[in-house]
């Protein structure tokens, strides 16, 4: 070995070298690939958007889904402070889980309030519609959820019927629960038991819930009950917290009174 | 020396030299992955691919590399190929990208393809060094899709997600193995594929690295 190639100069020269580029290739690759991947990003929340809306069918193509969604589907901003539509952005272009962790259009949830552990709440929300027959008739209500389960964060939407309480369904589009296990979050036969069932009691109260063991069919709360998924009770767990969290008077809870009173 | 042949350098590793089952190395990702065949697919072609690479751009640099930095300049070398690789994947199979989450990333600490760069492309020419990347890789996809193949036919009833065996939770009648699903089983697997090769290839046997002493009856203790 040549003492040449040991010294102090050359070393920095080669690592100069070699980090320049490295990290033209690097660059190179992020700045080419990123309107694909911001594609795919999109088409999947829409494709999973369209799933739970009931819309489609599976294996739809990237453009099928797309013309399905913008011919079917309107996104509208929501201020979840007054529970009402807003205007302070464009809903197509706004993103709630990057304003959830921008101070400004966040709020820090206390410990009682965060059932659904996701630490801060945006002020502002995207909620989908698809349109019903006549003047602001809604055929079906899209919200998007989130919250912990055992791993991760589960983000998903459940969708609501135009009388805003029974469940169109629900689905989740990204977690990391334990296949097999809370992964079963997936399973279309749990997912399954999801449509009919009716989010709010007699008396308006939040009375949807996840229970173990299996519900009773002649049970009269069995309207709201769904059966929790065998071998994963802190994901079961998770997701029931967060459905409360989320159409609880911290979520939605009064967006929907006022869209059912008609004040939206 | 003897100059190794490109025949020797492709094949040995994928049951002679196997990189998980001789040199115990990639084992971490060997368990994450292979919960289902598909994913696992996914990871070997990755990490064959980057292996390689690496492999070939230290190797045409390597009597330009200061011993003093050879490390870290390979750490960049392969640091940047799987960035490269995550970016095309989010870009073409996002929703393979999204399973495979964090274990692209990190295939930069995959003792493998770093193995392979200190050990083989720091001395050999590039286009060796290149059929010996593609040569672990292969013997590390071997190793992923066997386990990939059992876990996902056992632990879920299905293969490349297309279902094998009916399970009983869709009305089927396999009741699948769920410790199949969870990562401890393939290091179960992974022992019990070593056990395999070693008991068919003698040579693989590692010496004890200690040797017990016979039996002292209790007279001869005193």
């Amino acid at each position: 070995m040549s003492s040449q190639k040991e010294s102090t100069v050359r070393t920095l020269t080669v690592a100069l070298l070699v980090c320049l580029v490295c990290s033209v290739f690097v660059a190179g690759a992020a700045v080419a690939l990123r309107p694909t991947q911001q594609q795919n990003a999109l088409l999947d929340k829409q494709r999973s958007i369209l799933a739970i809306a009931g819309l489609g069918e599976a294996g739809m193509s990237g453009k099928q889904v797309r013309a399905l969604f913008d011919e079917r589907i309107v996104a509208r901003l929501v201020d979840l402070e007054t529970g009402k539509f807003s205007d302070a952005f464009e809903a197509k272009s706004f993103d709630p889980l990057v304003a959830a962790k921008d101070p400004k259009l966040s709020q820090v949830l206390s410990g009682e309030q965060d059932i659904a552990s996701i630490k801060r709440r945006e002020r502002y929300s995207i909620v989908y519609i698809v349109e019903g027959k006549g003047e602001g008739a809604i055929d079906t209500l899209i919200l998007p959820i989130r919250g912990y389960g055992l791993w991760s964060t589960l983000y998903g939407f459940m969708a609501l019927e135009g009388d805003l309480n029974t469940v169109g369904g629900l689905g989740f589009y990204q977690h990391g629960e334990t296949p097999g296990l809370g992964g079963e979050v997936d399973n279309p036969k749990w997912r399954g038991l999801w449509p009919g069932k009716e989010l709010f009691g007699d008396n308006g109260q939040l009375a949807i819930q996840i229970v173990k063991g299996g519900v009773d069919p002649k049970s009269p709360k069995a309207d709201h009950q769904v059966d929790a998924l065998a071998g994963a009770t802190l994901t079961s767990n998770g997701v029931n917290n967060l459905l409360h969290f989320w159409l609880g008077e911290n979520g939605f809870g009064p967006f929907i009174a006022n869209l059912r009173a008609g004040e939206a | 020396m003897s100059q190794p042949k490109v025949k020797e350098v492709l094949l040995n590793p994928i049951v002679a030299n196997n990189p998980i089952g001789l040199q115990i190395l990639g084992i971490c990702s060997a368990l994450a992955v292979t919960s289902n065949l598909k994913t696992a697919l996914v990871m070997s072609i990755a990490l064959t691919l980057v292996t390689a690479f690496s492999n070939l751009f230290i190797s045409m640099i390597r009597s330009q590399i200061p011993s003093s930095i050879r490390m870290i300049v390979q750490m960049v070398i392969i640091a940047s190929l799987v960035i490269l690789v995550d970016q095309v994947l989010k870009a073409y199979a996002f929703s393979l990208s999204k399973q495979l989450s964090v274990f692209v990333g990190l295939i930069i600490t995959n003792c493998i393809v770093m193995g392979r760069a200190e050990a083989f492309a720091m001395q050999n020419p590039p286009l060796l060094s290149f059929f010996d990347g593609i040569g672990n890789g292969l013997g590390y996809s071997a190793m992923l899709i066997v386990l990939g193949i059992v876990r996902e036919l056992f632990g879920a009833g299905k293969l490349l997600g297309y279902t094998v065996l009916p399970v009983v939770n869709d009305g089927g009648w396999y009741l699948p193995n769920g410790l199949l699903l969870l990562p401890p089983s393939a290091f179960f697997l992974i022992g019990l594929i070593i056990w395999g090769i070693r008991s068919w290839k003698k040579e693989q046997v590692e010496k004890p690295a200690f040797k017990m002493a016979p039996q002292v009856s209790n007279k001869e203790a005193y």
